[in-house]
């Protein structure tokens, strides 16, 4: 059995002993849905890193600093400069005045029906598009991490679908929370030890490492060629590369407070003060590990190349790669350990808030006005719908294979959370003239233009030439109709138009009306939901 | 009247909106502006954020690695301002627990 397969072994055991554990504190629908509001701070700083530092982070900014320098770091930068939106106007006033999901703060003012389906099935599409990306990123990354076992892309997309769909089906919100933390601490800790050697390799002498990073070879279509890698524009090239920037970082900025995996997080915690120094916590974790990935991916361009990380798997092995480049195979198993431990941790908590918000939102609200008619039958329903979400996943992560393009599904989750859901979320805090029309009407607007401007991006639409194989080409072979790969530029202003027009076209007594006690319940914490 | 239109409508809990809402504005302001004028800068002039600024670091890094401490700083920032208006908060429910026995909706 090899190194990295043992590794593997060793934390799904552990995580399998953490589910068992929470399975006998998970009986009621607080604990199930909120791991009975009992999580502390810098736990919950710690919990909400680990739900946000998706494989996407750790390997995929990793691998696009390692081949394109600095464009990578953009994101890195973005990833943080987010959680001011969430420390500053979300996370406090969310935990005030809701009790499981991100549409209960909008139906507290507004009509639940309406504005609860829809902010459900936002909720679905950004979990199950990110779900998708993680899914087939998985797959392809399990199996080239244990190549040599014997392990195949169905075999490890089966595998990480079971253990999430296991995971929250059992352990619930207390599971999910600590699988996410002891997955925070180890990919801290890997990314801490491989930072460290990298600087070791340079002496500790930071500007020896970028000296190195500023002369960087590499094959370019066919030709040698040496680039500087501190030099911005090397992946968002001209003509539109600075749009695309920009756009990237509204994505990043307005959606993270909009993602609802994140924002459900913060009723696990007792209050709304609890609430805001887990922010802090966790902004100090992601801080330090984004900073940290400029050493992971200058590492590896400089250390192992661009080119023999193309030979040796992609973008995706750079981490990796340079790992086993430092210090061997025991380090490149505990690596690779630890971004499976990320993909694990990231899934559950995508699966537990689609199922929160499919048993909540939409089948006791919607479908049933709120009544429940047998107690548990939310938690029971919830159960069901992570079981389905999981399958549903698994399916389709399968049928779209390991080449597919899933990237730009990353992207779009985000889009999705900025356009359709933080314009809603701040109007039903901030804005009293809102109205249940305003909300659908921004809604479906940021929805639908999200997903429509990334259907005639380059991420669908272009001409691929005979050099790209068939699985990999795009649907649609016509040059884009819209130029950039991020649709947040456009799309977020026409989710806040939308939701402001509809507003302004209706009137809604009583949504005004309860502002009062929506801004009272949402600033000094009188009536929230409390610790169970 | 209510209890909770009495609470909102009271000097104190105004007092604390309007302080509230110029702390979180200006610093949201601040960030914004901070932000996105590193994808403008390195967008549009990406030669003279390429010129080398301190070592071999450039103004591109050195303005990317920037962000890192001014999220922190606005952060802490804002939970010293946070703690105070968690006070005023206290302030306003002890005095509207006492003024009315049920404690005022819930």
């Amino acid at each position: 059995m090899s190194l990295p397969l043992l590794m593997f072994l060793a934390f799904i055991a552990a995580t399998l002993g953490i589910t068992y554990w929470a399975a006998g504190r998970s009986s009621g629908e607080t604990a199930f849905f909120a791991a009975g509001r009992r999580i502390t701070g810098w736990q919950n700083g710690l919990a909400i890193s680990g739900d946000y530092m998706s494989a996407a982070s750790f390997l995929g900014i990793a691998g696009l600093i390692a081949f394109y320098g600095y464009d990578g770091f953009m994101y890195s930068v973005g990833f943080l400069v987010a959680y001011l939106t969430v420390l500053l106007v979300v996370a406090e006033p969310l935990r005030n005045s809701g009790k499981y999901t991100m549409a209960d703060v909008l139906a507290y003012r507004l009509q639940e029906r309406p504005v609860r389906a829809w902010a459900s099935l936002s909720t679905l599409t950004v979990s199950t598009f990110y779900m998708i990306a993680q899914m087939v990123g998985a797959g392809a990354l399990v199996s080239l991490l244990l190549a040599g076992s014997g392990i195949g892309y169905t075999t490890a997309v089966t595998g990480v679908g079971v253990l999430m769909i296991v995971y929250v089906v059992f352990g619930g919100m207390l599971a999910t929370t600590w699988v996410q933390i002891v997955k925070a601490v180890l990919l801290m800790s890997g990314t801490f030890l491989l930072s460290v050697l990298v600087l070791a390799h340079f002496g500790f002498d930071l500007g020896e490492l970028f000296k190195a990073a500023t002369n960087i070879t590499l094959q370019s279509d066919g030709a040698v060629v040496t680039r500087n890698f501190m030099e911005p524009g090397l992946y968002y090239k001209p003509p539109y590369g600075a749009l695309d920037l920009i756009s990237l970082g509204m994505a990043l900025i307005f959606g993270t407070a909009g993602l609802p995996h994140i924002l459900i997080r913060f009723y696990t915690v007792p209050d709304a003060k609890t609430a805001r120094v887990s922010v802090f916590w966790a902004m100090l974790l992601i801080g330090a590990f984004y900073i940290m990935t400029t050493f992971l991916g200058f590492g590896a361009a400089t250390i192992v190349g661009p080119d023999q990380i193309t030979a040796n798997g992609g973008t995706n092995m750079s981490a990796p790669l340079l790992a086993q480049a430092l210090a061997g195979d025991v380090f490149f198993a505990f690596i690779s350990a630890v971004a499976f431990a990320t993909i694990l941790a990231v899934v559950a908590g995508l699966t537990i808030s689609a199922s929160t918000s499919f048993a909540h939102d939409f089948y006791s609200n919607v479908l049933h006005h709120g009544s429940e008619r047998r107690p548990g039958d939310e938690v029971r329903v919830a159960r069901w719908t992570a079981f389905v979400v999981g399958a549903v996943s698994i399916l389709i992560a399968i049928g779209l294979g390991p080449n597919a393009n899933v990237a730009f599904l990353v992207g779009l989750a985000f889009a999705v959370a900025a356009s359709a859901n933080l314009p809603v979320i701040l109007f039903s805090l901030y804005w009293k003239r809102f109205t249940t029309r305003g909300a659908v009407c921004g809604l479906a607007a940021g929805l639908l233009s999200s997903v429509g401007l990334i259907l005639v991006s380059p991420s669908f639409m272009g001409i691929d030439g005979p050099e790209v194989a068939e699985s990999a080409r795009r649907l649609i072979q016509a040059p884009a109709l819209y130029p950039l790969k991020n649709p947040g530029i456009v799309s977020i202003p026409l989710g806040f138009l939308a939701a402001v027009i509809g507003s302004l076209l209706s009137r809604e007594p009583s949504a005004e009306h309860k502002y009062y006690e929506l801004s009272v319940r949402a600033n000094t914490g009188l009536g929230a939901e409390k610790a169970g | 009247m209510s209890a909770w239109n009495q609470i909102y409508s009271a000097a104190p809990y105004r007092h604390m909106i309007k302080q509230k809402k110029r702390a979180v504005c200006a610093l949201t302001v601040f960030f914004i502006a901070y932000y996105f004028a590193l994808p403008l800068l390195v967008g549009y002039w990406p030669e003279l954020m390429s010129r080398t600024a301190w070592g071999e670091a450039n103004w591109a890094y050195l303005f990317a690695f920037s962000q890192f401490l001014m999220a922190w700083a606005i952060a802490l920032i804002y939970m010293r301002f946070a703690s105070r208006f968690d006070k005023m908060a206290d302030d306003i429910l002890a005095d509207a627990a006492k003024s009315e026995p049920d404690g005022g909706g819930g």
